[in-house]
């Protein structure tokens, strides 16, 4: 059996997507920038799909700006925040310890040209606190990012509540919203949302298109020079066939949302009651406030890439924040700031499931993992040591 | 920008040889520590005339940390003590068909492994015993602890 539980890694493309995407590769090839009529053409398809994208969101059409992936989104939106900011003396960003290196690597650089970051913990269930965040807005704090959904756990952060504090304090606020959009219900207006960063692929679209939401009257300037594309804002010719199919895949994904949703929930569950079962692991992340489709475990006495590339071999795609994978020294940043020690961190699995994967393929996983897992600690003499030195390791 | 594993490195990796212990090994080696993520244990049962009879090792790690232990434990059962004192990683690398240059570490460690059990039965005979190898100066080197006990 073939299983494809990498999801939060990257989606198949979906039917809506292909069939948005086939006849705009064949027909729309006029640079939505020429008067002529091959350029107007293009650009009527382009209206559309800015229409579409804006319309899942409840945004308007002029707030949408198309870009390359979420990581141009997010480095876009960080880095014209803060630009904003210091233009009126204030120098201060907060965020968390669990973002995305889209967003951490921007504000470390950031940190580099003189602002002050303020890292908020998660706790040991992946969430971000109010009252924590309340306590960290200065006076010269001028911009909030924090991430919808985080990739890793699945975790998802009170935002509209972050919204409404960052407004009520005057603070612009931006959201890494990669994972969430096309998976969970979102809306700008409602959960106060300055800017938000999107990725196509991550709904089933296809890779190098994303898009950044920027509220109207957020004066953003130029992060790509060089056209008078995106309204001036964004140069460099659009990605007509990507971004209708982005548009496409949004609009499918918005439209099912709520049986998605459940449906996936469902798979979900039943592989978290599944891995449960396995003596001394533990399910990462908020039970309450979780992404329907991510589970995050942590087998102790194993390594990740071990158990990850065992999987393979089963049929099975999955990853592992273990610091074989991330091909550092150190595991992953977000277990480590759940306050998981290094060596149970290593030992890390994420199955990412979409509406396309099936209850059978759940129970091909829930027959693999434990199987796997068994066999890897049969040989490390981690496992051998817990097993001499604990009194009943299996509980 | 996924790693590359030789189908030598994942044939060691899926059927591992010698895997286990050794109820009555009488040199006994463990090097890396849980924090990095690597951990080997070697454990050499050796005859009168200083011939390794078997091998067995257990670890905690990545596919390539199991494969380097799994084709040490090759090359030197059956051998001499002293084949087991000049085993070098860059020979566990070339016997794998190589390994990703941020993998080599792993064929450093099996080296290790292997050279920390010698050490083991040279200390429990009471014979001195200085490594050969060139990354360690014997017990206790490369900052990890050696010896099985810990």
């Amino acid at each position: 059996m073939f299983v494809y539980a990498d999801n939060a890694a990257t989606t198949a493309m979906s039917k809506a997507a292909i069939d948005a995407m086939t006849p705009a590769m064949h027909q729309l090839y006029g640079n939505p920038s020429s008067l002529h009529q091959k350029g107007r053409e293009a650009n009527y398809a382009l209206m559309d799909a800015r229409e579409t994208v804006a319309r899942c969101l409840n945004a308007q059409p002029r707030e949408i700006y198309f870009t390359g992936c979420g990581t141009e989104s997010d480095n876009w939106a960080i880095t014209e925040g803060a630009r904003l900011g210091a233009e009126q003396g204030k120098k201060h960003i907060i965020s968390d310890a669990i973002e995305h290196h889209a967003v951490l690597h921007t504000l470390a650089k950031l940190e580099k040209q003189g602002f002050e970051v303020t890292y908020l913990p998660v706790h040991e269930d992946g969430l971000v606190r109010l009252d924590e965040l309340a306590a960290a807005i200065r006076p010269d704090t001028c911009l909030v990012t924090i991430m919808f959904s985080n990739n890793e756990i699945g975790t998802i952060q009170p935002i509209r509540e972050i919204g409404a504090l960052c407004r009520e304090r005057g603070v612009l606020f931006h959201t890494d919203a990669v994972q969430a959009v096309g998976h969970l219900p979102i809306d700008v207006a409602a959960d106060n949302i300055d800017m938000l960063s999107l990725s196509g692929h991550k709904f089933h679209a296809p890779k190098g298109v994303g898009a950044l939401y920027c509220k109207r009257s957020v004066p953003i300037r130029n992060f790509i020079e060089g056209g008078a594309q995106e309204r001036g804002r964004r140069g460099g010719t659009e990605a007509i066939p990507a971004i209708l199919a982005m548009a496409a895949a949004m609009k499918d994904s918005c439209e099912h949302m709520e049986e998605n949703m459940a449906r996936v929930s469902a798979m979900r569950d039943k592989l978290i009651d599944g891995l449960s079962k396995i003596p001394r692991s533990r399910c990462n992340g908020s039970p309450d406030h979780r992404a329907p489709g991510i589970v995050s475990f942590c087998f102790e006495g194993i390594e990740g890439e071990s158990l990850l590339l065992r999987l393979d071999l089963a049929g099975i795609c999955a990853s592992s924040g273990s610091a074989c994978t991330s091909g550092s020294l150190d595991p992953s940043h977000v277990l480590l700031a759940l306050g998981m020690p290094h060596e149970i961190a290593h030992g890390s699995l994420r199955l990412s499931l979409c509406e396309y994967n099936t209850m059978e393929e759940v129970e091909y996983i829930l027959q693999q993992v434990p199987e796997v897992v068994r066999t890897l600690r049969e040989m490390s003499p981690v496992w051998s040591h817990m097993l001499e030195t604990m009194a009943d390791p299996y509980q | 920008m996924a790693m590359e594993y030789s189908e030598k490195v994942m044939e060691h990796f899926a059927h591992p040889h010698n895997v286990g212990t050794l109820e009555d090994a009488n040199g006994v080696g463990e090097v890396g520590n849980a924090k990095c993520g690597d951990i080997m244990r070697m454990y050499l049962k050796i005859s009168d005339d200083e011939i390794i009879e078997d091998v067995k090792f257990q670890t905690f790690g990545c596919a390539s940390a199991i494969a380097t232990s799994s084709i040490a434990t090759d090359m030197i059962k059956g051998r001499p003590l002293k084949d087991a004192l000049t085993l070098t990683n860059k020979a566990v690398v070339e016997a794998l068909d190589g390994l990703p240059a941020v993998k080599i570490h792993c064929s450093v460690l099996a080296e290790q492994a292997v050279k920390a059990a010698v050490a083991d039965y040279y200390k429990r005979k009471g014979v001195p015993f200085e490594s050969p190898c060139d990354q360690c100066g014997g017990e206790g080197c490369c900052g990890h602890d050696h010896g099985g006990e810990e």
